[in-house]
């Protein structure tokens, strides 16, 4: 594996199945009564958090410190530009403190590429702006591993604002390594004017692509794009191409229902169908700690310059 | 102080160089003029510059240069920039009016103006704002800024569009009354909202807002359109798109005056060099695909393209080692932007040297009236100061020594340039200027500043 999880074609077949595979392990160890795990006693793990996000960031938390290691959380709100030090002097700081790991999550495109010229740890990227989130992809790939039994072959609709998604752009990536079928499914206006050369499918049309899926993932679509003129109201786009049980039961009888959150309960997916057995939305929640301690894992535990090493290094 | 006091008096022998790539040949130059051309030619007292292997072009002319001062002189200054552009074989820069203050009165341009005549490094013939601030709805005094010392003949708003089709008209038709042309920074507003990077398949996996071709496109077209219909004259700056270099094509087609430039490093990079997310990548008009590049070169080296210019735009470190969104847009080129040119044309067979000097000297200089065929108002010796004439007696000596055989990595650390924004750092170029002359007198010499 790199060095660095910044973006899911960051990842071989090989190295996604071995994530995928230690995590499986991983999360068997949650139903034990001590949940908890030596491996990176002594790792001091960063999360580097410039965006609010409650759920990634205790995502990681969690899956740190059920890893035995020390983890320092690091809220930067607003640009980096507008208030406060930049991105490279804060890099400069967590590297003097000699941090193993940075887990990032920034509003631009890109901070997590910048962030790993300037440290020596690992960086994960968990969630750039409109660009990836490679550890929902991965969490989404082992909860559809998990639910259906097999990658290889599936076939995936991805459904909503595509264009603004680094979970749609992850997961089309990652899915296409695994050898699922992805379709990618949203207004035209949503979607990225060079969508064709994605690998993957496209259709404006949800309802004729459902009866052909094995899973669904609906994005979340934010009430900002309508003032941008992306569709014409909420209402129109959600009777377009949101989720409601009429729609649910034009799926095959097996297909999982999945959703990255937070939901827009009513827009892009509907009660009924969020709290319906065929979603795997909480399960998702729950899965993205037992991933995430996979990554942590595999990052830090293989290579191991010891904290002495670094600590030399940083003096030179 | 006139230009002629300035002249060196100094005579220059310069042997067996290739004018234009041409045949080689002697050259002396004396007070501030070339007086001689031929083989054998002897001048007792002069200094010797053995040119044998070197190409002589005439001064390059750019008309898109940055200077950031007033303002921002902690990423450029009048003097850097100039000795920037000497180094580079420039001897006539356009410094562009996005100043701060911006260049939108006859005081701020003749300051600007000023500047460049004490730095002595090569002339800079400031560009006049064409609305008030380049807030872009009020005309600046254009016909005070046209009778001030600085003489500025081209209005530029450049780094933003005079997007209001009302006022871009009255620009184009008042500027006629002097003989004016307006630069235009082609880029509708609307469709470029937060815009990052070329929409296109790099977008699109980068996850950064897309800046269409489109809305460079749209604004050229809708520019020619009204050229043509008050008659004026339009310059189309940074032309970066394929589609823009066939509305181009069409629009002289038609007879009109429209002429445009490209820069070295849309002719060079493409928007694949963003998956770095290195803002020095970061530039308006962004770096476009490589079929855009092919048309690019294209339309230069059938003339549809008038020139290079190269949007030198200096940058503090701390304005580019960002994230990419926040970074600012721009690259320095000035120092570059001839061994570019020799790469991405000359080593492609789509330019002789020949054609080199008539891109990078004669037609910019024309475009800019610092040929001599448009007469000033006031101020400056205009004999003295003209720019893109070719080699010959009588010409004045304003002209690059080139060796086109030289080959280096590109470094940063070498540049005048008080910024380092170069995307070119570490790129093995062709080529080296060994020597630039302002007025006859050597501003560059053995690929140094000599004074």
């Amino acid at each position: 594996m790199k060095r660095h999880l910044i973006s899911a074609a960051d990842l071989s077949r090989d190295d996604a199945l071995l994530i995928l595979d230690t995590a499986e392990e991983l999360a068997q160890m949650a139903d034990r009564p001590i949940r908890k795990l030596p491996t990176l006693r002594g790792r001091t793990v960063v999360n580097l958090f410039y965006e609010d996000s409650t759920r990634t960031r205790i995502s990681f938390e969690a899956a740190a410190k059920r890893l035995s290691a020390d983890v320092i959380n690091f809220s930067a709100k607003g640009s980096s530009v507008a208030k406060g030090e930049s991105l490279k002097d804060t890099a400069l700081t967590l590297e003097a403190m000699g941090a193993d790991a940075v887990v990032i999550r920034h509003q631009a495109s890109g901070a997590p590429h910048r962030l790993a010229g300037w440290v020596r740890g690992s960086v994960v990227n968990a969630g750039d702006g409109t660009h990836e989130h490679p550890t929902q992809a991965l969490l989404d790939a082992f909860t559809m591993r998990r639910r259906l039994g097999r990658l290889d072959g599936l076939r995936v609709a991805i459904v909503g604002d595509v264009l603004h998604s680094r979970v749609a752009r992850s997961n089309v990536l990652l899915l296409r390594t695994l050898g699922a079928d992805v379709t990618l499914v949203a207004p035209p206006t949503l979607l990225p004017v060079a969508v064709s050369a994605w690998p993957c499918e496209i259709s404006y049309d949800l309802a004729t692509v459902l009866p052909k899926t094995d899973v669904v993932m609906m994005l979340r679509v934010q009430a900002e794009r309508m003032n941008a003129a992306y569709f014409p109201t909420v209402r129109e786009y959600s009777r377009r191409y949101g989720l409601d049980a009429a729609r649910m039961a034009l799926l095959p009888e097996h297909a999982i229902v999945m959703h990255p959150g937070p939901m827009n309960r009513g827009v892009e997916i509907a009660a009924e169908v969020a709290d319906s057995a065929r979603s795997t939305i909480v399960e998702q929640v729950a899965n993205g700690v037992a991933v995430r301690m996979a990554v942590l894992y595999l990052l830090l535990s293989g290579v191991d310059p010891g904290p002495g090493i670094e600590a030399t290094e940083v003096i030179r | 102080m006139t230009a002629s006091q300035q002249t060196a008096s100094q005579t220059w022998l310069i042997r067996n160089v290739r004018p234009a790539g041409g045949p080689a040949t002697d050259l002396i130059l004396s007070e501030g003029r070339i007086t001689e051309t031929g083989s054998g030619l002897t001048a007792p007292g002069a200094q010797v510059l053995d040119g044998t292997g070197l190409i002589a072009l005439p001064g390059l002319v750019d008309l898109h240069t940055h200077l950031r001062e007033p303002g921002r002189e902690d990423a450029e200054t009048v003097l850097t920039g100039t000795q920037a552009a000497a180094l580079g074989g420039y001897t006539a820069v356009h410094a562009m009016a996005n100043t701060e203050p911006v260049a939108d009165t006859a005081g701020v341009v003749e300051q600007i103006w000023r500047l460049g005549r004490q730095a002595g490094y090569c002339d800079v013939q400031p560009v006049g704002a064409v609305t008030v601030g380049l807030e872009g709805s009020r005309l600046a005094e254009l016909g005070a800024m046209a009778d001030s010392a600085a003489r500025v003949r081209i209005f530029s708003d450049d780094g933003r569009c005079v997007s209001d089709a009302v006022l871009m008209r009255r620009a184009l038709e008042y500027v006629k009354a002097f003989g004016g042309v307006i630069a235009q920074h082609a880029q509708e507003p609307r469709l470029t909202e937060g815009a990052q990077l070329n929409e296109g398949e790099m977008s699109g996996l980068l996850g950064l807002a897309g800046w269409p071709a489109v809305a460079e496109e749209a604004i050229i077209a809708r520019d020619c359109l009204l050229t043509a219909h008050v008659g004026s004259a339009l310059h189309v700056c940074h032309v970066s798109t394929a589609g823009s270099v066939e509305i181009i094509r069409w629009a002289k087609s038609k007879g009109w005056r429209v002429t445009a430039e490209v820069t070295p490093h849309h002719l060079l990079l493409t928007d694949e060099l963003a998956a770095s997310y290195d803002p020095v990548y970061k530039v308006n008009p962004p770096l476009r695909t490589a079929a855009d590049v092919a048309a690019l070169r294209a339309g230069l080296a059938d003339g549809t393209i008038d020139c290079v210019a190269t949007d030198h735009a200096p940058h503090a470190v701390e304005d580019k080692e960002t994230e990419w969104h926040v970074a600012a847009f721009g690259m320095t080129g000035l120092e570059t932007a001839l061994r570019v040119v020799h790469a991405a044309m000359v080593e492609t067979g789509l330019l002789d040297w020949a054609q080199v000097a008539d891109r990078m000297s004669v037609r910019p200089a024309a475009i800019g009236q610092l040929d001599g065929t448009a007469i000033g108002a006031a101020g400056q010796s205009l004999s003295a100061a003209l720019h893109g004439r070719p080699l010959t007696a009588g010409s004045p000596a304003n002209l690059v020594l080139y060796d086109p055989a030289a080959r280096s990595v590109v470094d940063p650390a070498q540049h005048a340039s008080r910024s380092r924004n170069t995307p070119f750092a570490g790129m093995d170029l062709p080529g080296q200027v060994i020597a630039t002359f302002l007025r006859g007198e050597p501003v560059v010499l053995d690929g140094k500043l000599a004074r």
